[in-house]
């Protein structure tokens, strides 16, 4: 191997013309279905990340109209306890699972490099994989679900009911597979994000210079890094209960129903803030752009990042208020939940301090992320309430409970999605969202949300409980069940709206100039959509806002190769160039091995030989995926 | 908009090594899952033993021959496993392919000691919720051991391949070497835990 190849073709000898070319012809994805299952360019996996989650929020949405339907009136007939039973279970699993956290990472996936300014993720093909993982992952419980064998034992499928006494058939296995394929996929994103934005930051974006929504998804994903192997051991454990008569979960041989309350909630309180550090990252973006000035206070909002991160996890057991645990053990954790609450408060003035002082401009994006700000007002006032141990106790298992995590939820997180969306959406595309349908989308969605959650507190404090299919007339819940139900009606119409909007905007929207939003992160330095290279030649950042800085000309860096996938590793502080590093190119391996894994996967809701036997052709996949093929890429 | 060159990347190195290789910090991500993952387990051994009235329930505390044999072997393999990263980091292949045989080789021995563990340990891992927890954790690490065992085979593999005499192969022996640091590592306390937790 030559040392520093000198021989090879650098961008230094060609003039711009001549730089696209040869990178077009290196970076693209080759056209037809072989090159669609093969690439590896982190673009386009991310929007069809996007995509995906997107499908399953109307998937979700739709089983949420069905349950409305149902409970519109007292002891209506159109659905069976059974069928509601799956009904909120794949309501809320797929909305946890298979919508809020791929679509978070699934917009990192697409942004984290262009923001950081360099020109794919780290480990494409491990990105590939985690696209064919969470699709896998997908499939399976829906498929399930249209077989009638769709989970029933609600989103956080509580022993001892999903265990092997109570649920019989493969029901709770289903769900507890499912969880291994998100989880890997969620794990295999988070590592690619971290590595990313340690590693390939370009030239001079030192930390002090991050955009704020690619902090966010450092935090978050190490929030998932830790996190997650919880409900990864414990999914595992109720499997191996139910499959292999392990005793985890058993009280009869010393094994112990809230042990899996505790691993749950271990992740599941995290999972909240894996959802919400993002769409905090989003809002502070479109704050920034849409103010025109940086976001106030920005070494505060990076800490708030941090504390939240971290305080996430000393709350899980809030959710287990009612098990009865010892009583220091309760003061404590009601202390952390509301200690959360400040750095949310600090958050929130920074950006009310942001927009004080600027110029808004009320682009959809930037009402979705008011509409945001007051939600989550509500919803954190009612979850500081519920944090205190009386007051939980009251409402614990109640629709108050359904309202606050909706509020928390769509308004924390969804707003957010939806803002960001219309905001990169000439990003993904190269064309605008429409901004009229954009009024109107945030206009109904804003009102049919808080018509459908905001009376649900109400039927909570009046002792309606959640999960249930049904109530008697006699209750005196009729009337605000049909008003909540009609409400969804308007939420369900602007979401409908939207999904117009993106469709006819892809095909017809305004076509977008590379920086329609006069913004100044480093995604905007490109054109929309990116070439497949993503930057020509590497930007090099001088301060924290790189796009308003220097207005006409675009400071870069020289001297990659142009003969093969190229970019550049850079130092974890200061971001001082360290390396030229090859970055994989695309290849057919990382679906193979997630159909390897798949089938390994399903197979071992059935039998434990699966494991032994399929573990096979993942090695052999593996070995395929890593084994050198002697191109450019693998010089050094 | 308008560029200016203002960097030159001419003279770096095609290929990060150390703190610039991205497979390094791969790797050291997935050792921090499977880190969390291995304290979660040990968590939860804690947690059901502070439940028993007696621990171990039903059965004899393990055997320590077969386990403390394994655990001297492990800590043993750290020499030569700290040789080999040494000669991967001078790029020296004839040593690094004698080195990964003998890490072949050395992966393959506590596999069968393993064999030996599993009865050492006197309980089935469906008789209580000790035993189930006690056959996790030795499967969780043999599983580890497996796979560091495949990936070191691979490599040897490899390193007598055509590929082998290239920075980038010695940069994957060195994050080899590592993995197996970690297997080492994350075994001790699994070890304390699981024979001598229940002679406490
Ligand atoms: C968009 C409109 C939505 C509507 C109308 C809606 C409605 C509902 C309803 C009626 C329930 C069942 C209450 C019960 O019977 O206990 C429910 C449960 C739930 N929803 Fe939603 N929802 C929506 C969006 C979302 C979103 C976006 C998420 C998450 C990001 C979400 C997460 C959940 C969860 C976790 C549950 C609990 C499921 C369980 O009890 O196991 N929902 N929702
Ligand atoms: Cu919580």
């Amino acid at each position: 191997m030559t040392s520093r190849n000198a021989g090879a073709l650098r961008d230094t000898a060609f003039d711009a013309a001549e730089i696209d070319r040869r990178l077009a012809a290196i970076w693209s994805t080759t056209p037809g279905v072989w090159g669609a299952l093969a690439t590896v360019d982190h673009k386009v996996i991310g929007r069809r990340y996007i995509t995906t989650a997107f499908v399953f929020l109307a998937l979700g949405g739709l089983l949420s109209l069905l349950m409305r339907l149902q409970l519109a009136q007292p002891e209506a007939r159109f659905i069976g306890p059974d069928r509601y039973n799956q009904l909120f279970t794949m309501h809320g699993t797929n909305m946890m699972f298979l919508f809020a956290v791929p679509v978070m990472q699934a917009m990192a996936v697409y942004l984290v490099p262009l923001m950081v300014g360099t020109r794919n993720i780290a480990f494409p093909r491990l990105n590939a994989f985690s696209y064919w993982m969470y699709l896998a992952g997908g499939l399976l419980l829906w498929i399930a679900f249209v077989l009638d064998t769709g989970p029933d034992v609600g989103w956080f499928a509580y022993v001892p009911l999903s265990g092997p006494q109570y649920a019989a058939g493969k029901r709770a296995d289903i769900w507890a597979q499912m969880i291994t394929f998100t989880e890997v996929s969620a794990l295999a994103v988070a590592v690619e994000i971290v590595v990313t934005v340690f590693k390939h930051r370009a030239p001079g974006m030192s930390l002090d210079r991050i955009p704020l929504f690619v902090w966010s998804m450092l935090v978050t994903s190490f929030v998932v890094i830790l996190a997650m192997p919880a409900i990864m051991v414990a999914s595992t454990a109720l499997i191996l209960d139910r499959l292999v008569e392990t005793h985890f979960f058993n009280p009869a041989e010393g094994g112990d129903v809230l042990l899996w309350q505790h691993l749950f909630w271990f992740f599941g309180h995290p999972e909240v803030y894996i959802i919400f550090l993002p769409a905090v990252g989003m809002v502070s973006t479109i704050v920034a752009t849409f103010t025109r000035r940086p976001v106030f206070g920005y070494l505060a909002m990076v800490m708030a990042l941090i504390a939240t991160g971290i305080l996430a996890f000393g709350l899980w057991v809030h959710h287990m208020f009612v098990a009865g645990l010892p009583r220091l053990g309760e003061s404590f954790f009601t202390a952390s939940s509301m200690a959360i609450a400040v750095p949310a408060g600090l958050q929130i003035f920074c950006w009310l301090a942001t927009i004080w002082a600027g110029r808004p401009i009320f682009t959809t994006p930037f009402l979705f992320a008011i509409g945001f700000i007051v939600t989550f007002v509500i919803g954190g006032l009612t979850g500081v309430m519920v944090a205190s141990v009386p007051f939980d106790t009251q409402v614990h298992d109640t629709y108050f409970v359904v309202a606050h995590f909706h509020y928390v939820l769509v308004g924390g997180a969804v707003f957010p999605l939806l803002g960001a969306l219309y905001y990169w959406f000439p990003k993904l595309t190269g064309r605008l969202m429409s901004e009229t349908r954009g009024r109107w989308v945030f206009g109904l969605i804003f009102v049919g949300f808080n018509l459908t959650f905001f009376p649900m507190h109400i039927l909570g404090l009046q002792g309606m409980p959640r999960r249930i299919y049904t109530y008697q007339p006699e209750m005196p819940w009729s009337g605000l069940n049909m008003f909540i139900s009609l409400s969804a009606v308007i939420l369900a119409g602007g979401f409908l709206l939207f999904f117009i909007d993106v469709i006819r905007s892809a095909r017809t929207g305004a076509v977008a100039s590379s920086n329609p939003w006069e913004a100044s992160t480093l995604e905007w330095a490109t054109s929309s959509p990116p070439p497949p290279y993503n930057f020509a030649r590497l930007p090099v950042v001088g301060g924290l806002d790189p796009l308003s800085d220097r207005r006409d000309v675009l400071p870069v860096a020289a001297g990659l190769r142009v003969d093969r996938r190229e970019l550049l590793v850079s130092s974890i502080v200061e971001a001082t160039p360290e390396a030229r590093e090859a970055s994989s190119g695309d290849s057919i391996w990382p679906l193979l091995a997630a159909i390897a894994t798949t089938a390994t996967l399903i197979w071992s809701i059935f039998t434990p030989w699966a494991v032994v036997w399929g573990s096979i052709p993942i090695a052999i996949a593996l070995i395929g995926w890593f084994w050198p093929k002697g191109v450019p890429e693998d010089e050094s | 908009m308008k560029e200016g060159v203002v960097l030159d990347l001419t003279d770096l190195p095609p290929h990060g090594l150390g703190t610039a290789s991205l497979s390094w910090w791969g790797t050291l991500a997935f050792m921090l899952i499977e880190a969390t993952g291995f304290a979660l387990s040990i968590v939860v051994y804690l947690y059901l033993m502070s439940l028993a009235p007696r621990w171990p329930p039903d059965a004899p505390p393990p055997d320590l021959l077969p386990g403390t044999t394994l655990t001297v072997l492990l800590v043993a393999s750290l020499f030569p496993n700290i040789l080999l990263a040494r000669w991967a980091r001078d790029q020296d292949l004839r040593k690094v392919r004698i080195g990964l045989i003998i890490m072949s080789l050395i992966g393959i021995a506590p596999l069968v000691l393993r064999a030996f563990e599993f009865p050492a340990m006197h309980i089935q891992w469906d008789q209580n919720a000790y035993g189930s927890i006690v056959w996790v954790m030795l499967g969780l690490h043999t599983t580890h051991i497996l796979t560091d065992l495949v990936e070191t085979l691979v490599l040897t593999c490899l390193m007598f391949s055509r590929h082998g005499d290239n920075p980038r192969r010695f940069g994957d022996v060195s994050d080899n070497v590592m993995y197996w640091n970690f297997v080492v590592a994350t075994w001790l306390p699994m070890y304390a835990c699981l024979y001598w937790a229940p002679r406490l």
